[in-house]
């Protein structure tokens, strides 16, 4: 029977999380001491029928109570205010990560990396650089969990959650759902792979994948959306170049920001969100398309972010 | 010592005696009864998902089976048997005495809310018996409404129906105790049961029709189609959840609230003293309950909620965690210079603030959010909050039902056998849980029916621990029973406790007092031992 006490630490986060961990239990360890020791102290001292002196004395009850409210207090915010600090920076990706996107459906997860490598229940990558998992669900709700990285996140059916880490040490860590899916949940797993720099790009290279961006666009073709969102089409339609991370207005005079989840929602529900100044000629292709399929085109559309439309009738 | 008048709530002996009762005394042993079978049924569940656990492959049932283990387990256990624990059966059997009144303020509604109850819980019995619910007590959508085969609907009803009997017992209660105090009985007179069983009954009150709506709203979707929670058909499956831990993080705290007024009782009565801070702990149940309400986003730290958020719901969790520390710094001031005897209520409630205090700094840690997002879903949140409801809720419920047994039944169960059967709860009980903390930490996430064998050693100690918990159990089962009969005649007031319960003869007369006592000191009067009268050791059977 093989067991272990510490688990694996393999991510930059871990470190600091298994730190709070252990300052909590540190923390807690005093707590229990100093509840515990007056405790028994007090029960065994003056259990009945021994002759001690009970005779209370007038104690300042308002001020022991303060002292005891208001030293935990302090400390609560104390901890929360340090772990507040640890969690924003695990919720704020830098912009440089590696991109991957996951699909989990019952009972298995479906991964992409950007440059086009497929794999089901495993997760390759490399040390040193921080990834960035874009995740959505196509029934209900998982939640994909590394332990060794100290990092997990649900995946929410019709919207995109992301996690971020840097792998630290290369090795072969399991994956978890850590959320109940159903029948067969706690098989729903697999391994990360935390592997060199070098021997990443080796793994990246095999079989020579077409990246995203370019299965996105014949995927962009295929379906047709040339027919509108192209210069020249005789229809009205919103330009894609240049789209992705802009402020779009919308017809009821909001703004929002052409983030994955508004293309993905643009694709799904085209008449919840009506760029101003065109109309409502999107059909829906909910059926038509698959969740890797969207990651494909929303994919293709962040690879023109930095072109300009041109040619497109006004 | 009075011998007890031969006319009592016990006397009559015929069928619809029972069934038809308004006595809130005859009320709290229906509840009694019928939350003993749910919480057999539920640690039978129990039984069988820890022996399954023995292994780390599937080997004694299957998954289907093992997913339908747990959602028993947790919708049992939660609402027909915590919530309704120490509020329906302590609660009704002791609160109308305890503030010198001969009944609550609604005798006939207090038993339509048992037949609610059971009518509930028969309903989520049919949908086990039928062919069982995977969903878990949480009942997330998209897979409650969509995807789960099995009775979510009729199981959903049980709960829903209970739900009324458990609105209709709080408005009793906070009338009752409004209305019906004994002249002198001023709110700042009132034992500190009464005070967390009043805070008790405004969540119950408050937050039980918002639950009422959400599992509405699951049926609505899963039989009509109508689209609230399911992304496919244009809702929100994170709403749900929002939903869901607005009543039930508040729910946590009907769960330990009325522990926690019971280990008042105790504490004071077994070290003859006069609690320490009245006052805040009276006013930190009521913090409890007002706080308890803005703290649910802390269930969904990682379920796609915003980060500033999981920030407010962190801090306020954070907040929500003073009031309860104060409450055991001040039961354990009580004891300083009480005169501190270790009879069975008083072993059930030292364990209770020991694994209390466990549970709330275990807390903690799920508070603090960079540490959630490892544990979230593991095994240490099931170990969390198990040390709160089982070594919390059940050893208060323990130490409370041995407390006032006497005065339930008019016998004395067995001191000794008592005594070792609150050891043995409290060991089964951590070496059930204990290793569970080690186990999340370690990363193996909950509702697992197999898991990777790295982790195996755990689950032996657990099973281990739970067979060990269950003789705790199953030994106060018995002698209690053994007690009705054989157990020694129990005065009006063998533990010599202040507090009006214990002046009226033991069992009560059906009105509870021949005379409406007049109150005219502060709750845990206790005299110095000094001029205490001479104590005749507790006869041991």
């Amino acid at each position: 029977m093989n067991f272990h006490l510490f688990p694996e630490q393999a991510s930059s986060i871990a470190s600091e999380s298994d730190w709070m961990f252990w300052a909590l239990t540190g923390l807690s360890a005093l707590i229990c001491v100093l509840v515990f020791l007056p405790l028994c102290w007090f029960a065994l001292k003056y259990r009945r029928g021994r002759k001690v002196d009970r005779k209370m004395e007038d104690l300042p009850t308002w001020k022991i109570e303060l002292t005891w409210t208001l030293i935990p207090f302090v400390l609560c915010m104390g901890i929360f205010a340090w772990s507040a600090e640890v969690f924003f920076r695990m919720e704020t990706p830098p912009p440089d990560a590696l991109e991957v996107n996951v699909v989990g459906k019952q009972w298995m997860w479906k991964l992409q990396h950007a440059e086009g490598a497929r794999e089901i229940n495993e997760l390759h990558v490399p040390t040193g650089r921080p990834v960035k998992l874009m995740m959505t669900s196509q029934d209900v709700i998982h939640d994909f969990y590394v332990p060794a990285f100290r990092m997990k996140q649900d995946v929410v059916p019709g919207r995109y959650t992301t996690q971020w880490f840097v792998p630290t040490k290369p090795g072969r860590y399991r994956i978890f759902c850590a959320q109940y899916c159903g029948t067969t949940h706690s098989a729903m797993g697999g391994w990360a792979y935390v592997m060199e720099p070098h021997d990443y790009e080796r793994w990246l290279a095999q079989g020579s994948p077409e990246p995203m961006a370019v299965q996105g666009e014949t995927l962009f073709r295929r379906l047709g959306c040339t027919g509108c969102h192209s210069p020249g089409s005789k229809i009205h339609a919103p330009p894609l170049e240049g789209l992705y991370g802009r402020l779009v207005p919308l017809e009821t005079k909001e703004f929002v920001t052409a983030n994955d989840q508004y293309i993905r929602d643009s694709i799904l529900l085209p008449a919840s969100q009506i760029t101003a100044g065109y109309q409502n000629l999107m059909p829906s292709f909910k059926g038509h398309i698959s969740e890797e399929e969207i990651m494909q085109l929303i994919a293709y559309i962040k690879s023109i972010a930095n072109k300009t439309p041109e040619g497109y009738s006004r | 010592m009075k011998a007890a008048t031969a006319e009592n709530y016990l006397s009559e002996h015929s069928v619809s005696s029972w069934l038809l009762t308004t006595d809130h005394k005859r009320i709290g042993i229906l509840y009694l009864l019928s939350i003993i079978v749910y919480f057999a049924i539920a640690a039978v569940a129990a039984a069988l998902m820890r022996i399954e656990l023995l292994t780390p492959p599937a080997d004694l049932v299957s998954a289907e089976t093992y997913n339908k283990l747990f959602t028993l387990h947790g919708v049992l256990m939660v609402w027909f048997f915590l919530i309704p624990s120490i509020p329906a059966v302590l609660g009704n059997f002791v609160i109308p005495m305890m503030i010198g009144a001969r009944d609550v303020a609604f005798p006939k509604l207090n038993l339509l809310s048992w037949y609610l109850f059971n009518i509930g819980g028969l309903c989520a019995l049919y949908a086990v018996v039928w062919g069982g619910v995977d969903t878990g007590w949480t009942f997330y959508t998209p897979y409650s409404t969509t995807y789960a085969n099995g009775h979510v609907v009729t199981m959903i009803m049980g709960v829903f129906i209970a739900g009324f009997g458990s609105i209709l017992t709080g408005l009793n209660f906070i009338i009752t105790i409004h209305k019906m105090r004994a002249p002198g009985m001023t709110w700042f007179r009132l034992p500190l049961f009464i005070w967390s069983l009043y805070a008790t009954s405004l969540i119950l009150v408050l937050a039980t029709p918002v639950l009422a709506i959400t599992l509405l709203a699951i049926s609505v979707e899963r039989l009509w189609g109508v689209g609230i929670f399911d992304p496919t058909l244009g809702g929100d499956p994170v709403l749900f959840q929002h939903m869901f831990w607005f009543y039930s993080h508040p729910a946590v705290y009907i769960m330990i609230l009325p522990g926690m007024g019971v280990i008042s009782e105790l504490i004071t009565c077994f070290s003859r003293k006069k609690i320490f801070g009245y006052h805040f702990v009276a006013f930190s149940s009521l913090a409890i309950a007002v706080i308890g309400f803005v703290v649910w986003g802390h269930h969904m730290f990682v379920s796609s909620q915003s980060v500033y958020a999981g920030m407010v719901f962190s801090i306020l969790s954070f907040i929500v965690a003073v009031p309860s520390a104060i409450k055991v710094f001040n039961w354990t001031a009580t004891l300083y210079k009480g005169s501190v005897a270790f009879d069975t209520p008083m072993l059930y409630a030292l364990g209770f603030i020991g694994l209390f205090t466990i549970g709330g700094l275990t807390g903690l840690f799920l508070a603090a959010i960079a540490v959630d997002i490892h544990l979230h879903d593991t095994y240490f949140v099931i170990a969390h909050f198990h040390y709160i409801m089982v070594g919390g809720m059940v050893l208060s419920f323990m130490g409370g039902l041995h407390y006032w047994w006497p005065k339930i039944t008019g016998r004395l169960y067995p001191e000794a056998m008592g005594r070792l059967a609150a050891m043995i709860t409290f060991i089964g009980f951590n070496l059930t849980f204990f290793p569970q903390f080690l186990l999340g930490y370690l990363g193996q996430p909950r509702r697992y029916h197999a898991y990777p064998e790295e982790f195996q050693i755990f689950h032996v100690l657990s099973t281990a621990g739970a067979s060990i918990l269950g003789v705790g159990y199953l030994l106060p089962l018995l002698y209690f029973v053994w007690s009705l009969k054989y157990g020694k005649k129990a005065p009006a007031n063998p533990w010599q406790a202040t507090g009006l319960e214990w002046q009226t003869p033991s069992p009560p007369p059906r009105d509870n007092f021949d005379e409406i006592p007049i109150v005219t000191e502060d709750p845990y009067e206790y005299p110095a031992e000094a001029e205490a009268p001479p104590q005749p050791e507790p006869q041991h059977v």
